[in-house]
């Protein structure tokens, strides 16, 4: 079991390549570049955190003492996706964390934001950044503040806030 | 006994009674209540009046000063409550659907539900254990109070319930929450690197007789029979949450129930078996001291600095706290 990647339980990402011992595993510097390379959040946001793996390719961000492995329901709260071409963050990850980012980040005005919130696809001809995921973020009381992850291709922004957290609010 | 009594008007006072909700005959069983409370009749009405609708702010998401600024932005009035600047009464009936909410920056709590991890008192860094968690507003307040610094196990037996916590963890940032699903009563530290906590809060499952402002239902399956069995399960987890904590630390029970039997009879129970002491808090809201006698029973006198929280003193739902410290 020690070799392989188990549903049960939470595993410690491996700090780095070299300590890797479960195939398909991504690990901690592979994370945080990703973090820091798309969205410029930067690393030391991280320095208090763990990260962690339970099924395959979900990982989670922890910030509490814990052994590893460990079986347990959670751990802190998820944040990524992985073993898939494509990371792709979590919306409860981005609202906790997309404050720090300064690259693709998409501002949506208020009838936009009240779209994504609800989980609607829209067309946005205007966005000239790289495709893929994005932070979706709106100005709350003066401030950005990030609404969740958007995947843009073809000049459409598609909401990926998940059913659960998708609310008609007003604009 | 301190305290300011808290909002003067609540939206919820004004509007016209519901027809659907308590009628006297489903007040019956708090008649057991009447030689303990003051104004019997106050209390009475209280129980018989519906909620306003209670956030409090998670400071994880946003600070008071911005959550109020965004509620003024969507057109949401508000009314702070005077002991903790926290706990609002939003004046919209689906505290859910508001962008506040979407954000994480408020969470739908009613007003007592956050005094006991504000008793609780904890500091970041420091490690503690929710032992019946779910669905997390107080673990998630709990994270709060310590700037989501440090090791919040939040455990709950049901599984059902523990969803909820976690999607509620989840919307609220809390990445302190390490989530369990056992038994308190004879809970394992196996599982953790750590054999003991600084401060661990019981707020124990109950017969929920302070909650009939929230739920009219509340009292339909009262029976005497069933506090006697619930009190047997609160005696296993404060026994446990006692023997976990550490010498000098802290242990806060509550219930959202008035039933002596649930309260300061499980504390008693607490200070006969375990090495423990009652100890004060400061608690800004009206309240009543701890009985210290209960039909045929007699309490410890220190259960006196032991809190109820009655629905007529500050217009809420009614809840129990008392706040004790390891002494071995």
């Amino acid at each position: 079991m020690a070799d392989g990647n188990d549903g049960q339980r939470f595993d410690r990402l491996p700090a780095t390549e070299a300590d890797r011992t479960v195939d398909g595993r991504a690990t901690r510097a592979e994370v945080i570049d990703l973090f820091a390379d798309r969205f410029g959040i930067p690393p030391r946001i991280f320095d208090d955190y763990t990260f962690w793996e339970k099924g395959a390719g979900k990982i989670w961000i922890y910030g509490g003492d814990a052994p590893s492995p460990i079986e347990i329901e959670a751990i802190g709260m998820t944040c990524l996706r992985t073993r898939q071409e494509h990371w792709k963050p979590t919306t409860d990850f981005v609202q906790r964390f997309g404050t720090h980012a300064t690259d693709c980040v998409i501002e949506l005005d208020r009838e936009q934001a009240r779209r994504f919130a609800s989980g609607e696809d829209q067309d946005l001809e205007r966005w000239d950044g790289d495709w893929g995921y994005l932070i979706a973020a709106h100005e709350v009381a003066g401030q950005r503040e990030p609404i969740g992850v958007g995947l843009y291709v073809h000049g459409e922004l598609r909401s990926m806030v998940p059913k659960g957290r998708q609310r008609d609010l007003e604009s | 006994m301190g305290g300011s009594p808290l909002i003067q008007s609540l939206p919820g006072a004004s509007k016209p009674t519901n027809a659907s909700h308590s009628n006297p005959e489903q007040m019956e069983p708090l008649e057991r209540y009447r030689p303990i409370i003051d104004d019997f009749d106050a209390f009475l009405a209280a129980c018989e009046r519906p909620l306003g609708n209670a956030v409090r702010v998670n400071t994880i998401k946003a600070t008071v000063e911005r959550t109020l600024a965004a509620l003024e932005r969507e057109g949401i009035g508000y009314e702070q409550a005077d002991w903790n600047s926290r706990v609002l009464d939003l004046e919209t009936d689906s505290p859910g659907s508001t962008w506040t909410s979407f954000h994480g920056f408020t969470h739908g709590q009613e007003e007592v539900s956050a005094v006991p991890p504000v008793v609780l008192d904890p500091e970041p860094g420091e490690r503690v254990w929710d032992c019946c968690a779910a669905p997390g507003g107080k673990a998630t307040q709990i994270a709060a109070l310590m700037d989501d610094r440090g090791t919040v196990v939040a455990n709950d037996n049901n599984l059902g319930r523990i969803s909820a916590l976690r999607f509620n963890a989840e919307r609220l940032g809390a990445t302190s929450l390490a989530v369990t699903n056992a038994d308190a009563r004879n809970y394992s530290l196996e599982r953790f690197e750590f054999d003991e906590f600084d401060r661990t809060l019981v707020d124990a499952p109950c017969s929920c007789e302070g909650t009939i402002r929230k739920n009219p239902d509340a009292l339909d399956n009262w029976s005497e029979g069933h506090i006697s069995s619930v009190a047997g399960i609160q005696k296993g987890i404060i026994r446990r949450a006692i023997q976990a904590t550490r010498e000098g630390g802290t242990v806060v029970y509550s219930t959202c129930t008035f039933a002596p039997e649930e309260n300061e009879a499980i504390v008693q129970h607490a200070l006969d078996t375990e090495s423990c002491r009652v100890v004060d808090f400061d608690l800004a809201l009206e309240h009543s001291p701890g009985l210290t006698a209960w039909e045929d029973d007699e309490f410890d006198s220190s259960l006196e600095k032991a809190a109820r929280i009655y629905p007529h003193q500050n217009d809420t739902g009614g809840f129990f706290v008392a706040k004790l410290e390891v002494t071995a």
